[in-house]
């Protein structure tokens, strides 16, 4: 149903930290990895081997300039589905094939009922959908849902596949509806944001700003220099000390 | 946005189809068009085929076309949906009209073609609200655009109900009409074009709320997430030069000006003159649609090119 179901206690979702995210790609490349064999495989590839290769990948790593000289900073930026919690993704779809699960509000486009008319990624403000032109039908992030709930696998491992590849664990997952969750504690303490609040959608993935750089010491210690007696070799104390005169 | 022909060309015919549909219904039992069974079974059968080719052609830019049927699903929410319900709930009365002229029988062709022209407002009133409806895109989400597609679809259908009346030589009414809404259609427009081309009102997105980084200041892209193309840069990343835009709304605006003319001229004359220019004018009006509609989707941008261009 495209109707958006009401809103769960509990909210899957991710939340990225910009400040230690190094923009590797290992988010990008292990979730298309995983998602080729998952839940919404296969994902295409056109002229892989060529100049023009294309395909569908549910997470796109951007990196950002913001702020000027020495304020300015580099930030590298992994977009995929934010999973809403009032996306207008779910509401346009004219089958029923994009839907929010009710229990933990994961968005996920159903590959049998979905006609490819596009209407859902016009929608979605931020780009988290991409269409498979070789099968006709949408696809997009599924929160590895294939993973975090699979029996199959050791628990330890049901974690999104973009999670568990994260060099430097700038990307958490966990349950943003319950406040005493690791996740909910950490966008409290780190001031997650959402974005492009204006369009209302109600992202349920945070953004964790990069911190603020600490402020230069006005008192820098002075340079610490080695004393005469410290350098061994007795050619170099004697040119120390006849440089030095 | 990406002006695929396939959409353009199916909003251009079948609104033209409906707004037919919608004039031939309303005007005929008011006896402002021409009576006569015949010429009801011909102008249906136009409005009939523009709106079959349109729908047609909308399937094609389907991933599936063959599982269509599934869009009838999802009216209460989706406007995609309600369109295809409203689509196909008109055939139901435009077939009762066509069997009510067919034999003749005024008691079933008056209320069938009533009916008719309701769904087909209805239809057109539901393509504006699937464009007006999408946030993300803030040239469609506009509340112009429904409204527009109203005016067009009414202006092309009246246009092309005044050749057909000519032929039969009753045209003044559906002429009057192509008039009034030719000039509607060139006002609503100027007033769109100087709208979406004004600065965009704050809350507008922009890279900075986009990201969030607008904290640390003026934010601007660095490294591309991918050096080829996708799916969604040539879906959502189409732009159009500023000269050729200028270019094209002078023929679109030309192309609904043109029409109202013609119909002006046509309106003292009659027989086979004012057939012929009355043609003209449909076509014109035909054409100037193709063009805007063209446009309103090349000079539509979409919030995800913020994340890739710092513009939309
Ligand atoms: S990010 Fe886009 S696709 Fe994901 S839930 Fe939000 S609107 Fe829908
Ligand atoms: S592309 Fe598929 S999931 Fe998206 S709106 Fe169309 S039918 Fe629904
Ligand atoms: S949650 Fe899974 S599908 Fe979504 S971006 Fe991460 S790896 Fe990809």
């Amino acid at each position: 149903m495209t109707e958006l179901p009401p809103p769960s206690a509990k909210k899957l979702g991710l939340v990225i930290d910009l400040d230690t995210c190094v923009g590797c790609q290992a988010c990008a490349t292990n979730c298309k990895e995983w998602n080729a064999g998952g839940h919404a495989a296969p994902l295409p590839d056109f002229q892989p081997y060529s100049a023009g290769a294309e395909g569908v990948w549910f997470n796109r790593v951007h990196s950002y300039e913001a702020g000027e000289g020495e304020a300015g900073r580099t930030v590298h930026f992994p977009r995929s589905c934010l999973h809403c919690e009032t996306p207008d993704c779910v509401t346009v779809c004219p089958t029923g094939a994009s839907y929010k699960r009710a229990e933990d509000g994961i968005v996920l486009v159903n590959a049998e009922a979905c006609i490819g008319c596009g209407l859902c990624a016009w929608a979605c403000a931020y780009g988290a959908r991409e269409l498979d032109e070789d099968a006709g039908v949408m696809k997009k992030c599924t929160l590895c849902v294939d993973r975090i709930t699979n029996e199959t696998i050791p628990a330890p491992q049901r974690q999104p596949a973009c999670v568990i590849a994260c060099p430097v664990s700038a990307r958490h997952f966990g349950d943003l509806g319950d406040p005493e969750s690791d996740v909910s504690k950490l966008v409290a303490a780190r001031g997650g944001y959402d974005l492009m609040p204006e369009m209302g959608y109600r992202p349920v993935n945070k953004y964790l700003p990069p911190r603020e750089r600490p402020a230069p010491n006005p008192n820098p210690p002075a340079e610490a220099q080695p004393s005469a007696a410290e350098i061994r070799n007795p050619l170099l104390r004697w040119l120390d000390r006849a440089l030095s005169r | 946005m990406n002006p695929a022909p396939s959409i353009v060309f199916f909003t251009t015919a079948s609104g033209a189809g409906y707004g037919l549909l919608f004039w031939l219904g309303l005007l005929r039992p008011l006896r402002m068009a021409p009576h006569a069974p015949e010429f009801g079974l011909l102008a249906l059968a136009v409005a009939l085929v523009l709106i079959v080719a349109g729908l047609a052609s909308s399937l094609l830019h389907l991933g599936r076309p063959e599982r269509a049927w599934r869009a009838l699903s999802q009216w209460r929410s989706s406007w995609l949906s309600r369109e295809g319900v409203a689509a196909i709930a008109t055939f139901v009365p435009a077939g009762l009209f066509g069997l009510g002229l067919l034999t003749g029988w005024d008691g079933l062709a008056v209320p069938a073609g009533l009916l008719a022209a309701l769904g087909a407002a209805a239809t057109v009133w539901c393509t504006g609200m699937i464009y007006a409806s999408l946030k993300p895109i803030r040239q469609w989400h506009h509340p112009l655009v429904a409204p527009g597609y109203m005016v067009f679809a009414g202006f092309s259908g009246a246009a092309l109900l005044a050749a057909l009346g000519a032929l039969a030589g009753r045209a003044t009414v559906p002429a009057l009409l192509a008039i009034g809404l030719g000039l509607a259609a060139l006002v609503l427009k100027r007033r769109y074009w100087a709208a979406i081309d004004a600065k965009p009102p704050r809350g507008t997105p922009t890279i900075e709320s986009a990201t969030g980084l607008g904290r640390i200041g003026r934010t601007r892209p660095l490294d591309p997430p991918h050096t080829e193309q996708n799916w969604l840069l040539r879906e959502m990343g189409f732009r159009i030069a500023r000269k050729h835009r200028d270019r094209l709304r002078g023929l679109a605006l030309g192309g609904f000006g043109g029409a109202a003319l013609l119909a002006l001229l046509a309106l003292p004359l009659g027989g086979p003159l004012a057939a012929l220019l009355l043609a003209a004018g449909a076509l014109l009006a035909l054409g100037g649609l193709l063009v805007e509609r063209w446009l309103m989707f090349a000079e539509a941008t979409h919030t995800v090119t913020l994340f890739y261009t710092g513009e939309a």
